[in-house]
């Protein structure tokens, strides 16, 4: 400020005045102007609203508290990675939507499973009936991985695989699949969710209860530390929970939460911080509001850094930096008029660039009617070609840091995952939390607000609330799974455990039912046991069996 | 009109593997304001268990919530297991992601009203409220 800086504010002050004023007189639209998770806005942001500290608060990119993005260079040395979540039916024919995305100049693989491999049972068994192949693909032994992977280089494809509670023992399918291509571990590069906590917070697809889940999570972190290396451990995701009806703020601090607990219990198993806090990522929803979006990723990165350092003790810079993958909000999707959710998408993506994502799947129209088509899917990845391509907002890094709005919300985000993350340290830690109940009706209490606000129309949904046109049917092409899918998985299953040694099945079984009552890397036995072609629903019985089941408390 | 006796008791169910329980809980919160007795199965359910809690309960009304694509195996099974424990009265309904053409094939084969998304909850309480309201008043005029 200069000498007469004084002068300057009172001046600055008497036209903020003076704008009040006018501001006001006028009449406003009869809307409730609130963020989409019910937070009032302000009509105006100015510096008073956004005290940062340039040095401190933001900084560099590519340095701390890297709230301007985790690269000094962004997207100016390379864009972000197209990854469409994709998987139905069979392996086989999952296989092929992979190598059609692949040849639409996709990056990046993302498989999706279905609901019986999610939940550790094979497609053969009886709660299977029905799901084999709805929402996704079905994988009950390294076999179907191998298929599942056929004619695609592992060595140079990353892939992301979105599985919890059975996640080591698809990694391990896939450690195994790699290794019958001839691929060694330490080249093979991607992503397994594994992230348990919030399954039992709002996902709901888990295996066994939370303490030995956490014990598998930290087995996989000590495993892949030393032998593949490239691989990300966990994908800490508030995806699930933001689609479960949460707030952005609640999304931010419940995923946050959960990753420090990772952290903490990673340390406990006697790792070095620094030794897997680099192989965590996130994966976060990109909803609507457009600017809380935007503010949510900034938030995010600022506060897992000063965390990471200053609380954990990280001295690895790449310990500090949340990475992380977006995809747009499948909630927002409606099933009135659907075409209009390529446009819904479009935005949502648009704020994920801007946040700095690291990679992106953008939904695709026809989501809320069936899984999507080839077409659809096209259109989804096209929309983040144009906006890498097209409209040059890639160029610049962090575009919206130093917007007054932007950064009062990054600021406030920040400060109210503070006091969540004080909440859920009073109740005892986070899987405490979870247990009670906690978190679920957090969740629950925003998404019944949510459907409130729908309802009388105070936030608005085009083609729902408003806009409003009578449709008779699906105006656009559905994808419907094949029946007969169901049946030749029963198929493959049945000719595989007639064909494989039926000895080494039951050592290897017995192997992880051992590595259950000590304390050996289960990873380890798991991938003896894929090898041994021992099916998913066989591994996970052992473990339902050692570890028991998950009950989820009542909270309704 | 006449206002129903007796409270309406309604089982919200989740069959199956899928783990999308926002509807059925937001569903089940909007019923109980609309007055109705309320049971939430909580997830993964058999459709031997949802049918068995509706007999204990002795329920008037099924909702089912469906995203993960097995509707169409799902609502004939809890329906022939309803049937086999005396509860074929019982008013059963649902929704989730369930493309139009099923929900058409669905509802012929008697399977009452199916619900897609962006139905208000108000447009699933009054359907059962009306449904409700006619069959008790056909029992009254019996």
């Amino acid at each position: 400020m200069t000498i007469d800086g004084s002068r300057t504010e009172v001046r600055a002050v008497d036209a903020r005045a003076l704008w009040q004023e006018e501001f006001d007189k006028a009449k406003k639209r009869g809307v409730e102007f609130t963020s989409l998770s019910g937070a009032p806005l302000a009509p105006l942001y100015g510096p008073e609203d956004a005290r940062t500290d340039f040095e401190n608060d933001l900084g560099y990119p590519g340095s701390f508290p890297y709230t301007r993005g985790v690269h000094p260079t962004m997207y100016r040395s390379r864009l972000w990675t197209m990854r469409q979540f994709a998987g139905f039916g069979s392996a086989r024919q999952t296989n092929e939507r992979f190598k059609f995305l692949l040849a639409h100049g996709q990056t990046g693989l993302s498989t999706a499973f279905d609901f019986p491999t999610l939940m550790g049972y094979d497609s053969d068994h009886a709660h299977s009936l029905g799901e084999v192949g709805q929402v996704g693909v079905a994988i009950s032994s390294l076999a179907d991985m191998e298929v599942l992977m056929d004619g695609i280089p592992m060595a140079e494809v990353s892939t992301s695989m979105t599985i919890n509670g059975p996640a080591p023992i698809l990694l391990a399918f896939y450690i195994a699949c790699g290794e019958r291509q001839g691929v060694d571990p330490k080249l093979l590069r991607g992503t397994v969710q594994n992230d348990i906590l919030k399954e039992y917070q709002a996902q709901h697809a888990w295996l066994v209860p939370a303490e030995p889940a956490l014990r598998m999570i930290t087995d996989v972190m000590g495993y892949c530390a030393k032998r593949v290396p490239q691989w990300n451990t966990i994908s800490i995701s508030g995806y699930h929970i933001r689609e479960a009806g949460s707030t952005a703020a609640q999304e931010l601090a419940f995923t946050l939460a959960n990753g420090m607990e990772y952290v903490r219990r990673g340390k406990a198993a006697g790792l070095d911080v620094d030794e897997f806090a680099p192989r965590l990522s996130f994966f976060f929803d990109s909803h609507l509001d457009f600017f809380e979006e935007i503010a949510k990723f900034r938030a995010a990165r600022r506060i897992w850094a000063r965390k990471m350092r200053d609380t954990f003790g990280a001295k690895d810079p790449r310990s500090w930096m949340v990475r992380f993958h977006t995809q747009t909000a499948g909630v927002s999707l409606t099933a009135q008029q659907p075409e209009n959710n390529i446009v819904r998408t479009a935005f949502e993506a648009l704020a994920a660039v801007l946040g700095g994502t690291q990679s992106l799947h953008t939904n695709s129209m026809d989501e809320t009617l069936s899984l999507p088509t080839e077409k659809a899917v096209k259109i989804a990845l096209r929309t983040q070609q144009i906006i890498a391509e097209e409209i040059e907002v890639a160029h610049v890094i962090d575009p919206l840091g130093g917007s007054y709005y932007v950064e009062a919300l990054t600021n406030r985000l920040e400060a109210e995952a503070e006091r969540y993350f004080a909440e859920i340290e009073r109740r005892g830690g986070v899987v405490a939390a979870t247990e009670q109940g906690y978190i679920q009706k957090e969740i629950h209490r925003s998404a019944v607000a949510y459907t409130a606000a729908v309802e009388r129309a105070s936030k608005k949904v085009v083609g729902v609330n408003c806009y409003v046109e009578d449709e008779k049917g699906p105006t656009i092409e559905l994808h419907k799974i094949d029946p007969a899918v169901e049946r030749e998985q029963h198929e493959r299953l049945a000719a595989l455990r007639k064909k494989r040694d039926g000895a080494k099945v039951k050592r290897a079984l017995g192997d992880i039912r051992d590595a259950c009552k000590s304390s050996d890397n289960l990873l380890e036995r798991f991938v003896a046991a894929a090898h041994a072609d021992c099916t998913l629903g066989e591994i996970a019985d052992v473990l339902r069996a050692e570890f028991g089941h998950y009950k989820e408390p009542k909270i309704l | 009109m006449q206002m129903t006796s007796r409270k309406i008791r309604v089982l919200v169910g989740k069959p199956g593997l899928d783990g999308h329980d926002r509807g059925a809980k937001t569903v089940a919160s909007a019923l109980r304001d609309h007055g109705m007795e309320v049971i939430y199965t909580g997830l993964h359910q058999t459709p031997e268990a949802i049918a068995e809690i509706a007999a204990q309960e002795d329920v008037d009304v099924v909702g089912l919530s469906i995203l993960s694509g097995a509707h169409m195996a799902l609502f004939p099974r809890v329906r022939a297991e309803l049937e086999k424990r005396g509860m074929g009265h019982v008013l059963l309904t649902g929704g989730g992601i369930i493309p139009m053409d099923d929900m058409a094939t669905l509802e012929s084969a008697g399977y009452a009203k199916l619900f897609g998304p962006g139905t208000p909850t108000e447009a699933i309480a009054k359907w059962i409220q009306g449904e409700m309201e006619k069959r008790w008043q056909a029992e009254g005029a019996q």
